[in-house]
């Protein structure tokens, strides 16, 4: 039978939403799901793992796991796979869910896809498409080598489960590889980041470029996103210009997103921006410029001055949705 | 201190890419070193310019178009450029070009830090960057997003680097890896001399053989590139008298169309 491994990412006591769509992914793949848990005090984790449906959790609870660090990590999940022997291991495809299957694929000699968008298994082998020359192109992709198959998996290109109260299964624990007294790397600090911009989850976003013409310009664009509970997006225009932070650029160099709605104002539509969104669901532009690339990917257009018809679209959201 | 960076050259990232009818890829012009890279060999110049004998290494993995990008990083003041390249790694896959990194680091022999981009543009991924570091079987330090501290003698490294919910510091023991996040630095670009004495550099090349590994077929390839699905069905323009009504019939389409 065929045995999937999914590598657990979790903070604050939470999975992650790529680890759940990892989850939502794997079953997909048919055969048994095994939730690989590593932490401290994550009892609570593994409890989530098998309410996503997991059939059983592999877990390593120790002091020397409390933060993800490469070199512990690395080891130890190459430990539980080499003897486990799964068929695939998939993980989300996140900052610590490429590092840790990347550098598992070395130690074990193993095929790695990073960023599928799709997957399936053909006789028994991997298959994926995933972008590459900066999202402007899809390559389909295919394990052709020996290994065990690993993959990384596009945030919000999978369906999570939904999540079932009071499932449970075997649990199995490890120990960790590597002492502390081994490991190089150590973490002195954390800051939070301030920001609350969570662009790749966002089911709509409201985006400013260019013709936002400034800081305070994104004033009625904050007004609007928070009456659709919609993220704020932005184009490198916007960013590189200092009108808003780096952490909301879309596009090449930021994120790349597809929600259900992007809003995309006063943005002409560059090859760059275009590259981050264009897999949204429902894409509306609103730009005085008639010629705006942006137009011809928008299934809805306003042509017009973005300071008068923002304003006036988030009245009318207002009082169609009752707000 | 030895200082390596691994780049590459790839297109342009203003230029339209597209996969024509016989499944080629097309980038229209040529070549130039991958956007994230210039951070990189800006960073390994600005270590050079602040420490006591430090040497810069820069090297890439392919043909003679990888030359541009090397070429770069002699005209930004690095000392040494070197090209891996064996008609063997034809189809190379991660595994094969980090495992080629690899061995020509180890090569070089004495080598602390080995600097990357955060990710290579054509092949749009950065797994390259953590399975070097662990076929050296050094720690890497990724998403980085400043070197707060270097001391070059005692051969440790304190850094500030991005997840997803903030920053974190870390300290590590060299050798490392280091993945640098874009706004680590103000990218320095090469005087016209500086470009013109470079072109004339003769750049060595190694061959599987000179870094003592085997030819091996790659465990994942590329069945087919496409281009990105076409949206369907063209825009529908809202009129309107005014803005105003402009709004509330859009409001009602995206109703209609249940998107919200």
């Amino acid at each position: 039978m065929t045995t999937i491994y999914v590598w657990l990412e979790h903070v604050g006591g939470k999975l992650v939403n790529a680890s759940r769509e990892a989850l939502g992914a794997a079953k997909t793949l048919g055969g048994s799901v095994t939730g690989v848990v590593f932490g401290q005090g994550i009892d609570e984790v593994v409890q989530q793992a098998f309410s996503y449906g997991v059939d059983s959790v592999i877990k390593s609870d120790h002091a020397s796991l409390e933060n993800f660090r490469f070199e512990p990590y690395v080891s130890l999940l190459a430990k539980v796979v080499q003897d486990g022997k799964p068929d695939a291991v998939l993980a989300g495809h996140t900052t610590r869910g490429r590092e840790i299957l990347s550098g598992v694929s070395a130690d074990l000699d193993a095929p790695l896809i990073t960023d599928a968008m799709e997957i399936k298994l053909e006789g028994g082998k991997l298959q994926a498409t995933r972008p590459v020359y900066d999202g402007k192109v899809v390559s389909r992709v295919e394990v052709t080598g020996e290994g065990v198959q690993l993959a990384t998996l596009r945030e919000g290109a999978f369906a999570a489960p939904a999540p079932k109260d009071g499932a449970s299964g075997n649990v199995s624990s490890v120990d960790p590889v590597l002492p502390e007294d081994q490991i190089a790397t150590k973490v002195e600090s954390f800051a939070a980041s301030t920001s609350t911009v969570n662009l790749t989850n966002a089911s709509r976003i409201v985006s400013g470029g260019r013709g936002i013409g400034g800081p305070e310009g994104f004033e009625p664009l904050k007004e609007l996103a928070s009456t659709l509970d919609a993220a704020l997006g932005a184009s490198r225009a916007a960013v590189d210009a200092g009108w808003i932070p780096y952490d909301h650029q879309i596009g090449q160099t930021g994120k790349d997103v597809s929600p259900d709605l992007y809003i995309a104002v006063g943005i002409s539509g560059a090859i760059q921006h275009v590259s981050g969104m264009r897999t949204a669901k429902a894409i509306v532009a609103i730009n005085k410029d008639p010629e705006a690339p942006i137009f011809s990917l928008a299934d809805y257009g306003i042509v017009d001055d973005l300071f008068k018809v923002v304003p006036e679209l988030t009245k009318a959201f207002k009082e169609r949705l009752g707000k | 201190m030895h200082v390596v960076v691994v780049t590459k050259s790839t297109p342009d990232g203003n230029a339209k890419i597209t996969v024509k009818p016989n499944g080629v890829v097309d980038w229209g012009e040529k070549l130039v070193i991958n956007p994230w890279d210039e951070y990189t060999v800006t960073e390994a110049i600005l270590i050079k310019e602040n420490n006591p004998n430090v040497k810069v290494t820069v090297m890439a993995l392919g043909g003679e178009e990888q030359n541009e990008a090397l070429k770069q990083g002699l005209a930004l003041g690095a000392d040494e450029v070197y090209r891996i390249w064996d008609a063997a790694l034809a189809d190379y896959d991660s595994l094969q070009y980090s495992k080629a990194i690899a061995a020509a680091v180890k090569k070089l022999g004495d080598v602390d830090l080995v600097l990357f981009g955060k990710e290579l543009t054509d092949v749009y991924t950065d797994q390259h960057i953590y399975q070097v570091a662990r076929l050296l079987g050094w720690n890497v330090l990724a998403s980085m997003t400043k070197i707060i501290s270097l001391d070059v003698d005692g051969k440790t490294i304190k850094v500030e680097r991005q997840v997803e919910e903030g920053l974190q510091t870390l300290t590590s023991k060299l050798p490392a890896v280091l993945g640098l996040f874009d706004d680590i630095n103000e990218a320095k670009y090469p005087s016209f001399i500086n470009i013109r004495k470079a072109s004339k550099a003769q750049i060595p090349v190694w061959s599987l053989s000179d870094l003592g590994l085997q030819a091996a077929a790659p465990k994942v390839k590329v069945a087919e590139y496409t281009n990105l699905p076409e949206r369907s069905g063209a825009v529908t323009i809202i009129d309107g008298d005014s803005p105003a009504e402009k709004a509330k019939k859009l409001v009602e389409k995206l109703m209609e169309d249940k998107v919200l």
